[in-house]
């Protein structure tokens, strides 16, 4: 009969052609990842341009596997063709506020790779703590980190990061946040950070990096020489948000600089004086750069392929700075309503899905300037005995919203799929958390 | 258990004697643990009115923990493990110390719902050892609801054969009695709660004609409500079922829930109508409500078991005994509940403020750590009717891939405001002590 399935002719091969080698490289922003797959009687087939395209129909394809009552795997016959909307699908990670350990970060990956997210934007170091192990200036994480032989990121397990994120086809950039943000930086490179006063008296507290000394900017290209080497990516995060110019008003020596400079009492002339002169030493070390808004709002000069991290979400303020970054000329990256750290109770998820990041006034070719988003996961309540179920499954309603196609927003429909994929997850040994009432097939053990 | 918890993560690793080398410190080689009663207790159950009061002295050579009754040699263990700590060089030291301690108040709850989300076995058990860590001393266990029916009940099979989410998310009697036993080693009370008239639906699924059929112009519309409180079966069913509830779990009191009764499926059936006039309730559902809830208190009271009720209950009017206990639940106002219910002459248990379900972004320890039970309207002798409170854990969004790190160390804000004094308050002093005690669950 028509309708019976053909349990005798079992699939045995999906065969993967891939068009451009390439698998010894990396991911890169331009990288293609579509791919189409084609399940019939007797063949499977997944083709694509780019191993990258191959991994994500492969992801694809896994999904589609199914399991009937006796036990036997099966998968409907389909036709898929399939692309992403943006090209920039990124997940950050904090592991100042919190160490993160190595397993920690790859466990993310795999699960990002489950969701087709594209991007590990790791915040590696921040205020509370300095993990980095720097082969020029080792004693920054001596010195920086919360205990320099545990919680530090040695050369090999940066190495180690990069690769495993490779192989999924996820682009690893790393951000050194600077000026502000910088306290663990202090112990470990003394002259650094700008020593605050208390009117004439030294306070014994530091500020941000100390944007008027040369050493600054010899230090500087140093560690970015360094950076630019073991981050193999085109981009690097160079951070650039709320730096606060209270200890710069402070010091004596830094308001004579402003005086000299005509800066009169405009600080933010003074944190754009240091970054001009950061990105021209980024620029001149052959990368590009993503900076947080503060920088684009400061009015600090920037290439044109600056790339701008919106993130300030006060009352959907953010569609209006996306409206005027792309309208400037920049391409835009959007996080402001997709701070993952920001829990509270009840299904969340849903605001993070309803999100349409194009829906900002502006022309087509300003909405072509946005190349996509991040998930952030910052660590001040993070650390590995809440990342997993914290961040999965919501995350996964940030990673659709980016990949698929504007008109897919029903609710109903996503709250279906992503409650099915959770099950999915924890069958994959994934510790994510339940989106509402209900059960798995294959609960979690227990912790 | 205890010399696990201290010396067993040491980084050192050192099992068995260190060598009696000649050591300038004084050493301390024993802990001794008297339990004073005639009758320590150690093969029953721990109840409300169990003493909890430790006495330890930390001097060398031998320390001593002395209780009146078991349940506070454990505490004092707790406490005691907490002293010791170790050094740089892998040595574990302990200051000489004279305390004192007993609780503030009797009654130190976690609840746990196992209706929404199933919890695993193993989760129960890692929440009652966190439990202890914390000194609470009674487990809430909401085993049932509308969503699913996971107590195998000995009686009633089908009630979980039908009702629970899949046949393997289920308590066994050996699962129960595990939980109880687990809990009682670590002086905790399990307190069970079956909750009707309301939050019954998975209940209509073992048992049929339990719950009201719902009407629509005339006719059942297919759907269900409450327990049905006008038919005989359903205190026939009440009276079995409670029965075994009764001799299952050994706690004196059972919780009987009360909470949330939806009005509107009762309003529908006729036959339910036609009871309220024969009544004369009016359209006082509430009344309804009321006349349900003393028949089940009876059923219960009748098996020598205690009964604590959600706040409803007392806010419908319905006849209480004396001795039930009322869990204020809501938020609004619960100050004003608190003098209302122990104006009454009832003990009340505080919850309203210790909703942990309740998640938010940021330090919300803080808000819980500084709620004070104590403070509403009310004499002396209503005070002490307030016997204590519960952190709630609702399962709505929890499940054992997330319960632990969002219980704790937030529940032991709660911990802490229901055992220590009243003058316990500050908060800078309750952080510092309160991450490294976050280090030492870990």
């Amino acid at each position: 009969a028509e309708n019976e399935p053909s349990w005798d002719t079992p699939c045995t091969k999906l065969l993967v052609y891939v068009s451009t080698p390439g698998c010894d490289g990396y991911p890169s922003l331009d990288s293609k990842e579509s791919y189409k797959l084609s399940v019939s009687k007797g063949s499977m087939l997944l083709s694509a341009e780019t191993v990258w395209g191959a991994l994500r129909g492969l992801e694809t394809f896994s999904q589609l596997v199914g399991r009937d009552e006796n036990g036997t795997y099966y998968i409907n016959e389909t036709e898929i063709v399939d692309f992403p909307r943006f090209p920039h699908r990124g997940l950050l990670l904090d592991t100042s506020r919190h160490y993160l350990p190595l397993r920690a970060i790859l466990e993310t990956l795999d699960v990002m790779a489950y969701n087709k997210f594209n991007v590990f934007h790791w915040h590696i170091v921040d205020d509370p703590s300095f993990p980095y192990e720097s082969s020029t200036f080792p004693e920054l994480s001596k010195q920086g980190a919360f205990n320099a032989m545990t919680h530090v990121y040695t050369a090999s397990d940066v190495r180690t990061v990069i690769e495993y994120a490779r192989l999924r086809g996820i682009r690893v950039i790393a951000e050194f946040d600077t000026p502000g943000h910088t306290l663990s930086w202090g112990p470990g490179a003394p002259g650094l950070l700008t020593p605050c006063y208390m009117g004439k008296a030294l306070s014994g507290a530091y500020g941000p990096i100390n944007p008027i000394v040369n050493s600054t900017y010899q230090f500087v290209t140093s560690l970015f020489q360094e950076v630019s080497t073991v981050f193999p990516d085109f981009f690097l995060h160079l951070g650039g948000d709320e730096v606060d110019f209270t200890c710069w008003k402070s010091n004596p020596e830094i308001r004579a600089f402003m005086k000299e400079m005509g800066f009169g009492e405009d600080y933010k002339k003074l944190e754009s004086f240091y970054i001009q002169r950061l990105l021209d030493i980024v620029s001149s070390l052959g990368k590009g750069y993503i900076v947080w808004q503060e920088v684009f709002d400061n009015d600090v000069k920037l290439r044109p392929d600056t790339i701008i991290h919106v993130w300030k979400d006060n009352n959907m303020q953010y569609l209006k700075e996306m409206a005027n970054v792309t309208r400037a000329g920049y391409r835009a990256l959007l996080s402001a309503p997709w701070y993952l750290n920001r829990i509270s109770y009840g299904q969340d998820w849903i605001e993070a899905y309803k999100v349409e990041p194009l829906s900002f006034e502006g022309s087509p070719k300003q909405k072509a300037l946005v190349i996509g988003g991040e998930a952030c996961m910052w660590g001040e309540y993070v650390d590995v005995t809440n990342l997993t179920p914290r961040l999965w499954p919501r995350g996964g309603a940030v990673a659709e919203r980016l990949w698929s196609n504007e008109t897919v927003r029903d609710v109903e429909d996503a709250y279906a799929r992503l409650a099915a994929f959770r099950c999915t997850l924890l069958g994959r040994g994934v510790q994510a958390q339940p989106l509402y009432v209900g059960y798995c097939d294959h609960e979690f053990g227990g912790v | 258990r205890y010399y696990e918890y201290m010396f067993g993560h040491s980084r050192w690793r050192r099992r068995g004697r260190r060598p009696l080398a000649a050591r300038a410190e004084p050493e301390l080689l024993q802990l001794q643990v008297v339990i004073e009663a005639g009758d320590p207790g150690c093969d029953r159950h721990p109840h409300l009115a169990s003493s909890e009061a430790y006495h330890l002295t930390v001097t060398e050579p031998v320390a001593v923990l002395k209780a009146p009754e078991v349940w506070g040699a454990l505490r004092g263990l707790e406490t005691f493990s907490q002293l010791v700590h170790e050094d740089d060089y892998g040595s574990f030291l302990v200051n000489e110390s004279e305390i004192n301690d007993f609780p503030r108040f009797a009654h130190r709850g976690v609840l746990l719902d196992t209706s929404r989300h199933y919890l695993p076995l193993k989760s129960i058990l890692t929440n009652l050892d966190a439990m202890a860590f914390n000194k609470f001393n009674v487990l809430h266990w909401h085993i049932v609801d509308d969503q699913s029916f996971p107590y195998q009940s000995i009686y009633f099979p089908e009630l979980s054969d039908k009702g629970a989410y899949s046949s393997n998310l289920i308590y066994t009697p050996t699962d129960v009695r595990l939980v109880i036993e687990y809990a009682r080693l670590r002086g905790i009370r399990v307190i069970p709660e079956f909750d009707t008239p309301g939050h019954t639906q998975s209940w209509g699924k073992g048992q049929k004609d339990l719950l009201t059929p719902c009407y629509n112009e005339g006719q059942p519309t297919g759907s269900f409500g409450p327990v049905n409180p006008v038919w005989n079966t359903t205190y026939d069913f009440m009276t079995k079922f409670f029965k075994e509830i009764s001799s299952v779990f050994p706690d004196e009191f059972i919780h009987l829930g009360g909470d949330e009764v939806d009005f509107n499926c009762w309003k529908s059936n006729p036959e339910v109508k036609e009871f309220m006039k024969k009544q004369g309730f009016g359209i006082d559902y509430a009344k309804l409500e009321s006349y349900y809830i003393q028949n089940l208190l009876d059923i219960v009271s009748s098996y020598n078991k205690g009964q604590m009720v959600w706040q409803e209950v007392f806010d419908h009017k319905a006849q209480l005994k004396p001795d039930t206990v009322v869990q204020v639940w809501m938020e609004n106002n619960y100050a004003f509940e608190l003098s209302r219910v122990t104006g009454a002459g009832l003990t009340a248990v505080l919850s309203a403020p210790w909703y942990l379900d309740y998640i938010s972004y940021g330090q919300d320890w803080k808000k819980y750590y500084s709620v004070e039970p104590l403070n509403f309207l009310g004499s002396e002798k209503q005070k002490k009717l307030v016997i204590g409170g519960e952190a709630c854990l609702w399962g709505e969004f929890v499940d054992a891939t997330n319960l632990t790190p969002r219980l704790w160390p937030r529940a032991s804000a709660v911990g802490e405001r229901l055992w220590s004094s009243s003058n316990v308050t500050n908060l800078e002093d309750a952080y510092k002590r309160l991450t490294n005690h976050r280090c030492r669950m870990l």
